[in-house]
């Protein structure tokens, strides 16, 4: 529900009421949880959790109010001493309406896991696990690459489109048996000329495509923002006021034109521009834009809004908003008017509205 | 066979009573361990069986020396302490 705000933090998974900021609960204590996901479809609550020692970790609530710890995703036992291990399930997400039980998760090292028993089993994507062009993807700040961004097409949820640091925009249009590169026109300005334009390097940050017309997805890059009209096949760079650097970006269910984001300096200088946090809104598919900083900090601010930190309401007149320095905020009126609602979170990997 | 005992850290995750178990190596009674108690295993192992790296084991008080294939051989009696390494924040 709209009502409450979900914290998926380095110290636990926060249930705070939306409109006040008390906090209703904690579950995971002191555990670091790196994505959660609500399922209307049965009222299943999902939290990923990241121990220090003792690795990846799946929790599902059912509807009844209980906790259960259920199946981790594995990655393929390989030859070499160093094959990888999972390190983070980085996001999640619901199947098709009409696929009740079926989950996807992205993971880190990079690779997409098909759950259709509500997180009980985990089958590894194999066609994108064995992709030729996957030995060419690497991290962003991680060792690894990373799935972040999974985009399930509501008018047919066999269609996906997903995120990857760095490793460019893949889509399926077959649940996943196979897959084409996508996201012509984006620019990474970090790899060698003739490499720039390169799809299987990119670095989309986060993509969202807007609830109004899931073709609109918006990108923000390492090396900007960017916005396709064509499901995140080509792209067109935007140029946003005061830096157009950041991770999160959230799409208006309601515009296809707008999307909001939360800009920082520049990718080497993680902090907000002048030390001053704002947020940007595009209009007009980028045509048009502004800066709010109403109820947001003043100097200094060293505030930054990772990649699932910022979400937003159902029927778009809400927008939730956490930094990593444990911030959280509720935004209004098309975010032009910022509420704290706490200064004093551990540091925030997602915010979500509760959904069930 | 070896005594093996666990970290009470991991008691918040799931129980863990110390057993006395079958093998000839630390692989061998961890696996073994593992067939009646399936949970344990992604706490101690990593997606290709190796030791977990924030996770230490000693053997009659001696770090393990083979932390991917945990071959280090135990006998009767022997201690195996399944423990976690100084990490975190």
């Amino acid at each position: 529900m709209t009502d409450t705000i979900l914290v998926a933090s380095r110290k636990g998974l926060l249930t705070l009421d939306a409109w006040s900021g008390a906090l209703e609960d904690i579950a995971f204590r002191a555990d670091p949880v790196s994505a959660v996901l609500d399922d209307p479809r049965d009222g299943c609550r999902y939290a990923a959790l990241k121990l220090g020692h003792f690795g990846v970790k799946l929790h599902r609530r059912d509807p009844d109010g209980a906790w259960k710890e259920v199946a981790v995703p594995v990655l393929p036992k390989g030859d070499a001493e160093d094959a990888p291990s999972l390190e983070m399930i980085w996001t999640m997400e619901t199947g098709g309406a009409d696929q009740p039980g079926t989950l996807w998760a992205g993971t880190l090292p990079a690779a997409l896991f098909r759950s259709d028993d509500r997180g009980e089993s985990w089958q590894i994507v194999e066609s994108l696990w064995d992709l030729p062009e996957r030995p060419k993807w690497f991290g962003g700040g991680y060792d690894h690459a990373g799935i972040h961004s999974l985009l399930v097409d509501p008018r047919d949820p066999d269609r996906l489109t997903i995120g990857i640091s760095c490793g460019g925009i893949w889509r399926s249009a077959d649940a996943g048996r196979s897959w084409r590169v996508a996201g012509k026109g984006l620019v990474a300005d970090y790899m060698p000329p003739e490499q720039k334009e390169d799809p299987n390097i990119q670095d989309p940050h986060r993509l969202h495509a807007s609830a109004a017309d899931p073709d609109v997805v918006w990108c923000q890059h390492h090396n900007g923002i960017f916005r396709s009209a064509d499901g995140g096949d080509s792209f067109e760079r935007l140029h946003a006021p005061v830096s157009s650097f950041g991770f999160a970006v959230v799409a208006d269910p309601n515009d296809p034109g707008t999307a909001w984001f939360a800009p920082a300096e520049k990718d080497e200088r993680r902090i907000p521009v002048e030390q001053r946090f704002i947020v940007n809104r595009a209009r007009q598919g980028g045509k048009a834009w502004d800066s709010f900083d109403e109820g947001l900090p003043q100097p200094p601010a060293f505030d930054l809004v990772y990649r699932h930190a910022m979400d937003i309401s159902h029927d778009g007149s809400l927008i939730a908003m956490g930094s990593t320095t444990g911030s959280l905020w509720l935004g209004e009126e098309g975010g032009s008017r910022w509420r704290q609602l706490s200064a004093n979170l551990p540091p925030i990997a997602q915010v979500a509205f509760g959904k069930v | 066979m070896a005594d093996i005992h666990f970290t009470p850290q991991l008691e918040r995750f799931l129980a863990c009573p110390p057993a006395t178990v079958e093998g000839e190596t630390v692989a061998g009674v961890l696996h073994r361990l593992f067939d009646d108690r399936p949970r344990l295993k992604s706490y101690i192992l990593d997606d290709q069986d190796r030791l977990r790296r924030h996770v230490a084991v000693f053997v009659n008080g001696r770090p393990l020396k083979d932390r991917i294939r945990l071959s280090d051989k135990v006998g009767p009696r022997d201690r195996i302490d399944v423990l976690q390494a100084l990490s975190g924040g």
